[in-house]
């Protein structure tokens, strides 16, 4: 499965799932719907419903 | 008797002081009131008055408020749109003022002087309004966005829309962060890197937003042009209305009003800095990240923006949530008060550099500092 990218709409981050998130123990390759509902961007600290799919 | 039973409902006892924001953005009119009622000409500077004297010896008289909500009580207080309607009611206040200065600009044969004291006291109102711009702009309803974007109007400064959540939120408290002063570094040196660098980087956000959208830079919802289009036409019909002779009471509250958020920018992460992760990402911004101030008088004034160290860490809390956190660093006066210091760069480095040492234990490696102190610290360059 293809891995896939996710934009906060408050600040722009990216989550992609192929590298995911190290620094807050999310470890790459991490699929969306396994990252916790308790992890917030770690830019600007929104939650995962400020998250959109991005057409890559 | 269940838990749920025993809790008693927590009233919060600012709720009707946050009203304080709306009557304050009239303070002009009531300064036009005084010079007619006493016939002295002094008023027209009301709003300086009121800001740089008596709001600076209130904070030190009613001091600080220490005390959070608690926690139990923060999602009803987050639904409550009381507190929405409270920031609202502001940006028609915002307006009435700008309109009534424009008219009294445009009719009244005023001295030089009194000209220069009603545009900077309707300066210092549309730049008090950038906070309740920013209060809107970190919401994601379209409402409160638009609303943001016509508070910002009156000072041109519609890329702060952008610019805030996007870019400074994103580099807060790092060498790469414009809006993030540093050690070292006077008001006067920080202003119009501040004033460049936030307005590249909003150019650079809206760019590439509008590149991801596959549509051309140059279109209505690039957000730093639609709202930088409404000062033009703003400014346009208040000079059709009231003559030539009000461009300059537009330019000179404009940029008395925007230099009056910069040097509230400047206040607000002086030194501080973020550590570098090994991943090259800085880590998360912390409370510890932004100076916080507890003084209750100017922080009602200011829909709560002063309890700066939660909003950083926090961007998505409402300013009535907001709390007092007990490691964070503390302003020792509210931000009319540390604005004067701003304004004398010797004052300030002689109150705040100490704090910036003391907060980091002497460590300026650990600091944002300024680059030629940078290198004779032997701390690495910032990428």
């Amino acid at each position: 499965m293809q891995y896939k990218k996710w934009r906060c709409l408050i600040c722009d981050y990216v989550y992609d799932e192929e590298l995911g998130a190290p620094d807050d123990g999310i470890p790459p390759g991490t699929r969306w719907e396994d990252v916790p509902d308790s992890w917030t961007c770690p830019d600007c600290g929104a939650s995962k419903d400020d998250f959109q799919m991005e057409e890559i | 008797m269940s838990a749920v039973m025993t809790t008693t409902r927590w009233h919060d006892p600012k709720r009707y002081l946050w009203l304080l924001g709306v009557p304050v953005m009239l303070l002009p009119m009531l300064g036009g009131w005084l010079v007619d009622a006493t016939g002295l000409s002094l008023f027209w500077w009301f709003m300086p008055l009121i800001v740089y004297l008596v709001v600076p010896v209130a904070d030190l008289l009613v001091g600080e408020d220490r005390n959070n909500p608690p926690e139990s009580a923060v999602a009803d207080l987050e639904k409550d749109r009381y507190y929405r309607w409270a920031v609202y009611a502001a940006v028609p206040m915002e307006y009435a003022t700008l309109i009534w200065g424009a008219w009294v600009a445009g009719t009244e044969s005023l001295a030089w002087w009194e000209y220069l004291g009603l545009a900077i006291s309707v300066g210092m109102v549309t730049g008090i309004s950038i906070a309740v711009a920013h209060e809107l702009g970190h919401k994601t309803d379209p409402f409160e966005q638009w609303l943001a974007k016509i508070a910002l109007a009156p000072t041109g400064y519609g890329h702060f829309y952008t610019e805030h959540n996007r870019g400074h939120h994103v580099r807060v408290a790092t060498p790469e962060d414009p809006a993030s002063s540093r050690y070292g570094e006077s008001f006067y040196a920080f202003l119009p890197r501040t004033i460049a660098g936030a307005m590249r980087s909003a150019w650079k956000i809206e760019k590439a937003r509008m590149q991801r959208r596959g549509l051309p830079t140059w279109h209505w919802r690039n957000d730093a042009l639609n709202a930088w289009a409404m000062t033009p036409i703003l400014f346009g019909a208040l000079i059709a209305a009231f003559g030539w002779i009000v461009l300059p009471y537009l330019l000179i509250q404009a940029v008395y009003g925007f230099s009056l958020l910069e040097v509230v920018n400047y206040l607000e992460h002086y030194g501080l800095c973020r550590k570098k992760l090994p991943s090259g990402r800085y880590e998360r911004c912390q409370p510890t990240h932004s100076w916080n101030s507890n003084h209750v008088f100017s922080n009602v004034l200011l829909y709560g923006l002063e309890r700066h160290s939660d909003h950083h860490a926090n961007p998505l809390r409402g300013y009535e949530a907001l709390r007092h956190f007990e490691d964070s660093p503390q302003l020792p006066n509210g931000y009319a008060g540390m604005i004067l210091l701003a304004y004398c760069p010797p004052l300030w480095f002689a109150v705040m550099n100490r704090k910036v040492r003391a907060h980091y234990g002497g460590d300026l490696t650990k600091a944002n500092v300024v680059p030629r102190l940078r290198a004779k610290l032997g701390a690495p360059t910032p990428a």
